[in-house]
């Protein structure tokens, strides 16, 4: 399990560096969207429109942020369930999405358009909201600001705790986990 | 006669809706602090850790748990010699509700038509189960319930021939199926019996059970062990990356049934199990 710190947007190399397992610290300036978001982004991709952020080398953190308390960046801010987001995903993909941050597994579409366009999903610690919030540095709503707390969000982390749960060539930690896990109880 | 004002309640589901929204219970963070010495994985026990750390900085910060603050589900008991002055019981706590989310800055995550999907702005309503009982005491129990679990909960009517055995499998197809989605390590409530209604009603109920305390029923809390047993015997492991953890406990509660039937539901709750009671 090695460890790695990283800078949005991606590029190939970081990407290809990158084992499910692993460790990783992200840097720099990502995008927050979750259920009700990819429906407007869809519908905007569906009728040509340019979309409220360029997906090129980014990466997506599906979350729905509490209310920041005053004089605080941000609220509460964990990972939702990713699998809610599975359709429009490739979409988002081929269009140049190259990281998304959630929770739990994803469908087998999801994965082979990981693969297919060279990506990566991260799984952040679902429940460790306040823990996460802690490294927000910079919020700002820049579409859908009626969505509230689903509106889109730039936000600027700092050492963003994640693991790699699913890499570029498609191995995946929420299968070969438990499975490892279960089989070095039986070599014991 | 008792008499309680609307106004008492009110105040009293404000605060405790904030209270646990930011505050881990005892009972949990023993749980939590003792299945990090067991955890073998080095990841899981990695993030049982920062369960810990989300706590303090949560209490710490005056932040939420879990940005899901959830949907709020009550259970009341009220006493028949309990009279409520100025205003509905319901429409109390539904007050209270509103207030503790707005004042309290948790999330409002409720849509009033489930299809067209439209913000109530309030976090109401408030999913009410009510008892009558006697005596002139209210107690009112309240859950935040996150969806990522509440999503992975599920109910089957067995058929009564199938048995422990079927009952124990379908318990653990639930858990296997939620895998990572449902943020293990989570409380599992299983309701057995009754009509279909009422199991996932039991099931619910059965997640606000302090951790620790069992079933008064010897030949059900035997279950609860053996099945909390062969659940962290799958692998599934803190957030579903491999691991003993997998749920802190098992909570069975029954009720008798038709002839015909055996109901069965498992309701899931995440790590972040945040209730309370309020007693007046």
């Amino acid at each position: 399990m090695k460890t790695h710190k990283i800078t949005t947007p991606l590029d190939y190399n970081t990407i290809s560096n990158l084992n499910a397992g692993d460790k990783v610290f992200i840097n720099g300036y990502i995008y927050t969207a979750r259920d009700a978001a990819h429906q407007r982004l869809m519908k905007q991709i569906e009728n040509g429109d340019e979309l409220p952020f360029p997906l090129e080398g980014e990466i997506i953190y599906y979350v729905g942020p509490t209310p920041a308390p005053e004089g605080k960046i941000i609220g509460s801010a964990g990972p939702t369930t990713s699998s809610r987001m599975d359709i429009p995903t490739p979409t988002l993909l081929e269009k140049g999405l190259k990281g998304m941050v959630g929770k739990g597994n994803r469908s087998k579409a999801v994965v082979e358009s990981i693969k297919k366009n060279q990506s990566v999903y991260f799984a952040a610690i679902g429940g460790a909201g306040a823990l996460i919030a802690s490294s927000i540095i910079e919020s700002e709503i820049i579409a859908y600001p009626d969505l509230e707390t689903e509106a889109i969000r730039r936000i600027k982390v700092q050492d963003f705790p994640v693991i790699v749960a699913i890499d570029s060539t498609g191995n995946n930690l929420y299968e070969k986990g438990p499975t490892s896990y279960k089989e070095g109880l039986n070599n014991k | 006669m008792k008499k309680i004002d609307c106004e008492k309640i009110i105040q009293e589901v404000k605060k405790l809706c904030i209270h646990m929204n930011l505050y881990m219970e005892d009972d949990l963070k023993n749980v939590l602090e003792q299945s990090i010495k067991e955890e073998d994985s080095q990841l899981g026990k990695e993030i049982l850790k920062d369960l810990i750390i989300n706590q303090e900085i949560a209490e710490k910060e005056g932040l939420p748990l879990c940005q899901d603050t959830g949907m709020v589900v009550a259970f009341v008991e009220m006493g028949q010699e309990v009279q409520i002055l100025n205003g509905g019981l319901t429409e109390a706590i539904n007050e209270g509700v509103k207030r503790g989310y707005a004042d309290g800055l948790l999330r409002k995550s409720v849509v009033g038509c489930p299809i067209r999907r439209n913000n109530t702005g309030d976090n109401t309503p408030v999913v009410v189960h009510y008892d009558i009982v006697r005596g002139n005491e209210l107690k009112i129990k309240l859950a935040a319930k996150g969806f990522g679990s509440e999503n992975m909960s599920s109910i089957k009517m067995l058929k009564p021939f199938e048995g422990l055995e079927g009952v124990k499998n379908f318990v653990l197809d639930t858990i296997k199926k939620a895998g990572g989605n449902c943020c293990p390590p989570i409380i599992v409530g299983v309701g057995i019996g009754g009509t279909f209604d009422k199991s996932a009603k039991i099931a619910k109920k059965a997640l606000l059970r302090r951790l620790g305390e069992k079933n008064q029923d010897e030949f059900i809390s035997s279950m609860e062990e053996e099945l909390l047993k062969e659940i962290n015997q799958l692998g599934i492991g803190p957030q579903g990356f491999g691991g003993k953890t997998t749920a802190l406990a098992v909570h069975i509660e029954t009720f008798p049934t038709h002839i015909a039937g055996l109901p069965v539901a498992v309701n899931i709750n995440c790590h972040s199990s945040r209730h309370g009671e309020i007693i007046f």
